[in-house]
This record gives C-alpha cells, structure tokens and sequence, in this order.
C-alpha cells in the first residue's frame, strides 16, 4: 500500500511512546546504570566498565545455562511446527466440529503458566499424577526429580502440549484463507495430497509461519514460570534456563551489576536473532509485493 | 480419417483420466482419508485433554482420596475444594485482582494502540520503522531483565502494590503485540474508504470510531483475545510488583504447599478456576479465530 508521507501521524503514535517508553526506556536504562556499576550501598557504588560483562561471559554455569536454553528452544520448535501444521491439517474445516476443535485446542494457551506448571506436576508425580504412576505401572522407572533426562523430556513434552496449540491456530487460519479455487484447480490437475500441500498449502503458509517460529522462539527463550513450578530448575541444574539463572542473580543474591550486565546480554541475543527474522520477513514481503507488481 | 484418429486419441486421454477412479472409488478414498484424520485428532485432542482432566479430576476429591488411592474419577464427588475457595476472601480476591488487572491493561492497550497502528498502516513519518522495530524489540525483552528495576521504579513513583502498576507493566509486551496484530487487519482495509470518508465531510476522530473501528471489528475482537492471554498468563512481572493488596491468584496458589505437605485439592480447584475465564474468552471470539490468528496477514 502508497503510504502517505505526514509527520502529524507522530500524534497518533505519541500516547502509546509516552507509555512503552515509561514501561521500556526508564527500566532498561536502570539496567544499563547498574551493569557498569559496583553498587556496595545506597550511597557507595563506583565505576566498573565492562567489567561484569566480562565476568558473565566467562561464568560457566551462564554458557552451561545458555546451551541448555539454545537446545531447548530449537528442540521444541522441531517438534512443534511440523506439528502444528499436521494439526492444522486435519483439523475440520467448518460446522459445530470445527468451533468445538477449536475452541478445544487454544485451551492450554489460557492457562496461567504457572498453573500448567502445577498441572505437569501433578500429572507426571509417581505417587498421584496419571502419566508418573501410568509409567512405574508399565515398569518404567521414571522420576523427573532424580533423573535429569526424565525432566528434561517431560519438559519438552510440556512445552509441546502447552504451545503447538499456538502453531496450529495460525496455521489453520492460514490454511482458511487459501480460496476453493485453488483446490479446484489442483483437483482438475489431479495433483496428489502431497503435491497440493507442497505447492498450495505451504507457499501460503509461510508467512504465519514466519510469526508462528518468531514467537515461539521468544517465548520458549524467557521461559521462566514452567519449569520453574514443574521442576525447580533440577534435579542438579539440568533444566535451568537463562531467565531461572537471572532470577536467582538478581532476586535471590541480590547481586546488582553482573545480574544487570548478564539482564544486557540476554536481551542482545535475542534481539539479535529477532532482527534476522524481521529482516526475513520484510524481505520476504518485499519479494511478493515486486512479484504482484510485475 | 485422420480427424476420427485425432478424436479417439483425445477421447482415450480423457477416459484414462475419469476412469482410473471411478466416482464412487475416489467418494470412498475421500471418505477413508476424513475417518483418518479424524481420529488421529481425536487422539491428539485426547492426550491433550488428559492433563487437564486431571486436574479436575483431583480438584473433585478430598486429599485422602488423592493420596489414598488411584482412581480415575472422583468416587465420593466433594466440592469442598471449591467451596474453600469461594468462602475465603483471601482466595477468592486473587481472582478478582487478576481480573481487574487484565481488564485495565486491555482497556489502556487498546485505546493507545488503535491510533498507533492507524498511524503505521497508512502514513510514513519520519523514523517509523525503526519505531516499529524499537516496539516489536519490547516484545522480545524477557520479563526476568526488568524485574528489579520495575520494582524500584513502581516503588519510587508510589505505584506498587496496586493494580494499575501490573497493568502498566504488562503494557510493555502488550502494545506492541496489540499494535502488530491491528496493523495487519488495519492494512488489510482499503485506503479508497479512508479517502471517501474524508471527501463525504468525516473528520478525522469521527471517520475513526463510526466507520473504520467498526470495519475491522474482528481484528479488535482478536486483539482483545491475545491481549487477555498473554496478561492473564504472565507471573512473572505481576509477582514482583504486588505484595498483598493486587496479588494475582497464581501467587496465592503457592500457599498451597505448607509445612504439613501440599494441599492437593485445593490447589487442583484453584488451578482449574483459573482456566475458566480462558473459555469463556474463546467461547466469545470463537467465531474471528479462524480469520484473525493469521493477524491479518496471509
């Protein structure tokens, strides 16, 4: 679309600034006073440079914590986009069915985290949780508070039942924008299932695939409250993620200057990897608008 | 001669095509094909309906039915859990706290972002990309950096432990969430109307509420739905910034664990209460998810 050029539209964008900016700007510039901080007292605090920056980088429970972070999250988006997709595939299109379906599936989005936490903690407990005592009935010896493997699986699976959820929606209102024509088309064709999913289905997907893989990289990037309840970050430290790590730096120690300095350097990584996926997708639509146009 | 060839040549190609299936063979694939995706989401929906089943189901039985013994229904059916909890103010005002909090963020996140994505989906203005890259990048701050400096920022300016500071705070992810998801329906509606508005004599804040709100209704209705979500969900940030007064019903779950043990039940009733509002808001935009979870954008 021809956008016009007018700075006035600065008006319609100066409520929201003035209230992000009080939310984002005065927080983060706190974070950046205390990184460069060693603050002793109320009154004694001096200049460190980039002192804690280099601490941080060299801890070896952070890089521990982060590699952990890294596998998890593109663990659970292997999982869960394939999956969504399948879900959204198959999904019914429309009538009671497909309003009970839905309605059926956000469900898990809903639930406060920590409560889905809870849940997994009863589901998965050897004593009264269904899946724990289901498991030690099939002779499986599965403890998610001993076995650092079982908690690290359950994990996953908890984040796959909590989130695909998310994937499969976008996917299936994707798919509902696809015109019968095309369908139509196909059949006279008589393309095979695949052939329609490959050169249909998936060209017109990519972009709320693109929204799909960015907020479930963010969001499985801050988990925080899930494995927090469902496994208290053990046993050991295998489940420890980076926003666990911060917390207990920066609440629990109450150690200012590096839990600041460590704060700047999660939050640049994921910027980083966010500016390549906006990237991505303003080229991505640049590409179809010059494709229209020609 | 040759004609008649080319005729029945062509008419051979085309009876392969029709008669490798018949109708009634391909009506019989199809129908094969639909029972099987059919039940592969019916397990799908099954494992994922198992966990919360769970929880209701502990929710209904006293706790030493719970830990007595494995049953896969409550056998002697107690509300006593829920009962607990709507008896006692300091549960049932963890409820109402959430809540009020939610609804004020969704009303101040809508009311700055209406505008706000107005103004990115039909103007370009000096630095309006970077803007709105600055804005998505909020998106990505993980809540656990500004724990601390929200709490001494919340603190210095008198607002703590009140619900307005957690509704402030969840504005942080939520405008530019709300901002995203509306430009994309905002754009989706052709300019011709805002033009036509403006000769037909509309001024602008008219134009804006009778005309063009209402246009993309299913986008605000979507809006709205993530903007619940995210904030009814989020912890993290509510924990910090409430003491006693605002406390979001998550945090008044942990009181569940004693030094007696966990108290199972009440702590499965809580958790299942705090799953109806969810319905509720899906029952209503059930209709504008299939359309709107694309964000407008497909």
């Amino acid at each position: 679309m021809n956008k016009v050029y007018n700075n006035r539209a600065w008006l319609l964008v100066l409520p929201m600034l003035i209230l992000v900016s009080f939310s984002a700007i005065v927080p983060l510039m706190t974070v950046v006073n205390y990184s460069v901080q060693d603050v002793l007292g109320p009154n004694a605090s001096f200049f460190t440079g980039t002192e804690w920056f280099k601490t941080m980088l060299n801890d070896p429970e952070l890089q521990a914590a982060f590699l952990r972070q890294i596998l998890f999250s593109f663990t659970i988006l292997a999982i869960q986009i394939p999956l969504g997709i399948g879900i959204a595939l198959i999904m019914p299109k429309s009538g009671w069915q497909a309003s009970a379906v839905l309605i059926l599936i956000t469900l898990p989005l809903l639930i406060p985290w920590n409560v889905v936490g809870s849940i997994w903690q009863i589901f998965t407990r050897g004593d009264i949780g269904l899946m724990g005592w289901g498991l030690r009935q099939m002779g499986v010896d599965y403890n998610i508070t001993r076995d650092g493997t079982d908690a690290w699986l359950t994990i996953i699976l908890m984040d796959v039942w909590h989130w695909t959820p998310l994937v499969a929606m976008l996917c299936y209102s994707g798919l509902r924008s696809i015109p019968d024509a095309y369908y139509q088309a196909a059949r006279i064709d008589r393309a095979s299932k695949w052939a329609v999913f490959r050169y249909i289905q998936l060209p017109k997907l990519t972009n709320v695939l693109v929204i799909a893989v960015l907020l479930r990289f963010m969001h499985s990037f801050m988990i925080y409250a899930e494995p927090f309840v469902l496994t208290g970050g053990g046993p050991g430290s295998s489940t420890t993620f980076l926003s666990q790590s911060l917390t207990t730096m920066a609440v629990g120690q109450q150690d200012l200057g590096p839990s600041a300095a460590f704060s700047l350097i999660y939050f640049l990584v994921i910027l980083l990897v966010s500016w390549v996926f906006y990237t991505t997708i303003m080229n991505m639509q640049k590409d179809k608008n010059s494709q229209g146009g020609a | 001669m040759s004609y008649q060839l080319e005729n029945t040549q062509q008419g051979e190609k085309y009876n392969t095509i029709f008669s490798r299936t018949t109708p009634a063979k391909r009506r019989k694939r199809n129908a094969r094909s639909r029972l099987r995706s059919r039940v592969l989401l019916g397990i799908y929906l099954l494992l994922m309906i198992l966990p919360i089943y769970w929880l209701l189901n502990m929710s209904l039985q006293t706790n030493s039915e719970i830990l007595g013994s494995m049953t896969m229904w409550p056998e002697n059916l107690t509300f006593d859990n829920y009962i607990g909890i709507f008896t006692d103010s300091s549960w049932y005002m963890g409820y109402v706290n959430s809540i009020a909090y939610v609804l004020m963020n969704m009303l101040i996140t809508i009311c700055v972002a209406l505008p706000a994505a107005y103004a990115f989906s039909r103007y370009s203005f000096i630095g309006d990309k970077h803007l709105f890259f600055w804005l998505l990048t909020n998106l990505m701050a993980p809540p656990a950096v500004f724990l601390l400096p929200y709490f001494q920022l919340y603190y210095s300016v008198g607002l703590f432990d009140t619900h307005i500071a957690v509704a402030l705070a969840h504005c942080l992810f939520n405008i530019p969430l709300a901002i995203w998801i509306l430009e994309g329906f905002m754009s989706s509606v052709p300019k011709e109307i805002d033009e036509t508005a403006y000769i037909d004599g509309y001024s602008f804040p008219k134009f804006f509420v009778k005309i063009f709100i209402p246009m993309i209704r299913s986008g605000i209705g979507v809006t709205l739905f993530f903007l619940f979500m995210f904030s009814w969900v989020e912890l993290l940030l509510a924990r910090t910034l409430t003491a006693t007064e605002a406390q979001p019903i998550g945090m008044i779950m942990t009181r569940t664990s004693t030094a007696s043990g966990i108290d199972w039940g009440t702590l499965a009733a809580a958790g299942v209460l705090t799953i109806l509002p969810g319905i509720l808001v899906v029952y209503f935009v059930r209709n504008h998810i299939a359309k709107g979870f694309a964000l407008g954008r497909t």
